[in-house]
């Protein structure tokens, strides 16, 4: 497999120490749920689902994303994909976040092209989990 | 921890007693010379050990060793079973039947032929995975000129009747070719039992060396073939190209090794699949793709749901496995092969196969259970549609985006 040794062990850390790669969930009926958006992009029969969750707090009239959490179906490098956005996205306002392009994940695990479609679906799910944040909001 | 190796449907170690007759026949002191030497001992010693190593050949399929022709493996020998036929036969017919879960040295050469004006009908597998006599029978027409089907699955190891098809399609009177690339050594074959014209053989696959293959050519009634390599003569015109004598010597001995060991082979491979099913059984929403009752033990492909088959393979790294999934080939397609089952996709790109052989070792594979647990457990904690099964949503029923 031609993967870097970044998408290597990045995929071991989150396989070793889930909670510690931000692995998991926040769902309805937590405290706080109101203040995270979900993202889910993807399909099983293509073989990639990516599922991200922001948590944002207003802090001096900006949100900002104070934590994040994943889970991923998908190959090796979807995984470690979406391990890296979520580092990426704490503490940078939903501005900042919406402005995260794929080529930044690519260039740090160093994907090969024919993964690139996995740190694209990482775009997309971030996006997707902004748009669900502030639909939330306006629902306030 | 050493990687253990459970890819033996895609290649196989040579066999050291194999290794050591090859090495015979190449260095000055050894039987250097080409075959077709006709005027010297160099020469006739060559001919004499590539004549031997076919009656090793013949004598595992219980043929006559002139009915053998040596080619560079299974995919020449598929190509030159099915052009050759196709060719020789234009006249009477061009109407052609396989399956939709041949190899690809199958498929691609019936697409080939496809674009020269044959018509090729690609038969469905049951659920199984089985192509039944049935549909065989009901696809031949009056100008099908041949039917194209293999023995042993690659994929999932599930095996074809190939005896009650090959009656079926005597009747016909049309051309039968199997492509016995993993069944040949592995469970018997009879061809004075089988109505086969043409089967494909490979050493690789059965602890012989890369690059070398044979492929069965009946003599009674004779099955004519339009060569595909044109040249010095070799193989009574049907093949030519001078014989590399350490190759066919090695398929020679790892075929007469074979004969030896099939039963005994056959009986470990029973046990490391029972282990390894066994052992996973219990595990939820796990399925076996193919059948297990019908199908070699040798092979063994199953589907671990809500995890996809690469990362998987990823996760169990000190593990050779091969898997259906997309993101393991190049064309990011999930195996046709599952797919043609009718199971979902899910299930392709959640695949693993085992395959299994004569130096697998127990402790192996029951250490490879525990491995396989822990990974798949493991990755379905972080799999979001894990989660969604966990909470009873029907995964169905979502508008995936």
């Amino acid at each position: 497999m031609a993967y870097s040794q970044k998408v290597v062990d990045k995929f071991e850390q989150t396989l070793k120490n889930p909670e510690g790669a931000s692995v998991g969930r926040w769902k309805p009926g937590d405290k706080d749920f109101h203040r995270v958006g979900t993202g889910i992009v993807g399909a099983p029969a293509c073989g990639d689902v990516m599922k991200l969750q922001i948590k944002c707090e207003n802090i001096d009239g900006t949100n900002k994303i104070v934590d994040a959490k994943f889970k991923t179906y998908g190959c090796g490098s979807a995984i470690a994909s979406s391990g890296e956005l979520i580092d990426m996205l704490k503490g940078k306002t939903l501005e900042e976040a919406q402005s995260i392009s794929n080529q930044e994940i690519v260039d740090i695990l160093e994907l090969p092209a024919i993964k690139i479609h996995c740190s694209v679906l990482a775009e997309e799910a971030i996006h997707r989990a902004i748009d669900d944040f502030k639909s939330r909001r306006n629902n306030d | 921890m050493n990687t253990y190796y459970f890819d033996y449907a895609s290649t196989t170690p040579v066999d050291s007693l194999v290794v050591d007759k090859m090495k015979e026949c190449l260095s000055v002191d050894g039987a250097f010379g080409n075959s077709g030497s006709r005027s010297h001992v160099f020469g006739w010693k060559a001919e004499e050990l590539v004549e031997e190593a076919r009656v090793n050949v013949a004598n595992l399929i219980n043929c006559d060793s002139r009915e053998i022709i040596w080619t560079s493996g299974a995919t020449e020998s598929d190509n030159l079973a099915i052009k050759g036929a196709a060719y020789f036969y234009s006249d009477k017919g061009k109407h052609i039947i396989t399956s939709k879960i041949e190899h690809k040295a199958v498929l691609d050469v019936c697409r080939q032929l496809e674009s020269e004006s044959y018509e090729v009908t690609y038969l469905e597998p049951n659920n199984d995975g089985i192509i039944t006599p049935e549909s065989v029978e009901a696809a031949l027409r009056e100008d099908t000129v041949l039917v194209s089907l293999m023995h042993i699955n690659n994929e999932i190891g599930v095996i074809n009747d190939i005896e009650a098809i090959g009656k079926i399609v005597k009747q016909n009177g049309s051309i039968f070719h199997v492509d016995a690339a993993q069944s040949a050594g592995k469970i018997p074959i009879d061809i004075e039992n089988l109505e086969v014209d043409l089967m494909s053989f490979s050493a690789h696959k059965i602890y012989g060396p890369k690059g070398i293959g044979a492929l069965y050519v009946r003599r009674k009634p004779r099955v004519r073939l339009q060569p595909l390599f044109h040249g010095g003569g070799q193989e009574r015109g049907i093949r030519a190209g001078t014989l590399p004598t350490h190759q066919i010597v090695g398929m020679g001995e790892a075929f007469k090794l074979a004969k030896e060991k099939m039963s005994e082979d056959f009986k470990n491979l029973f046990k490391y699949r029972d282990i390894l099913w066994n052992g996973l059984k219990d595990m939820e929403e796990v399925y076996i793709n193919g059948a297990i009752d019908s199908a070699f033990p040798g092979i063994f492909n199953m589907s671990f749901n809500f995890v996809e088959g690469e990362s998987l393979i990823m996760a169990l790294k000190n593990i050779a496995v091969s898997s259906g999934s997309a993101c393991t080939s190049a064309s990011l397609e999930p195996s046709y092969v599952l797919r043609a089952l009718g199971r979902k996709d899910e299930l392709a790109h959640s695949s693993i196969r085992f395959s299994f052989g004569r130096f697998t070792k127990e402790q192996e594979v029951k250490e490879t259970v525990e491995l396989v647990k822990d990974s798949v457990n493991k990755l379905r904690e972080i799999s979001p549609l894990w989660e969604m099964y966990q909470d009873g949503v029907d995964l169905d029923k979502i508008e995936w985006a």
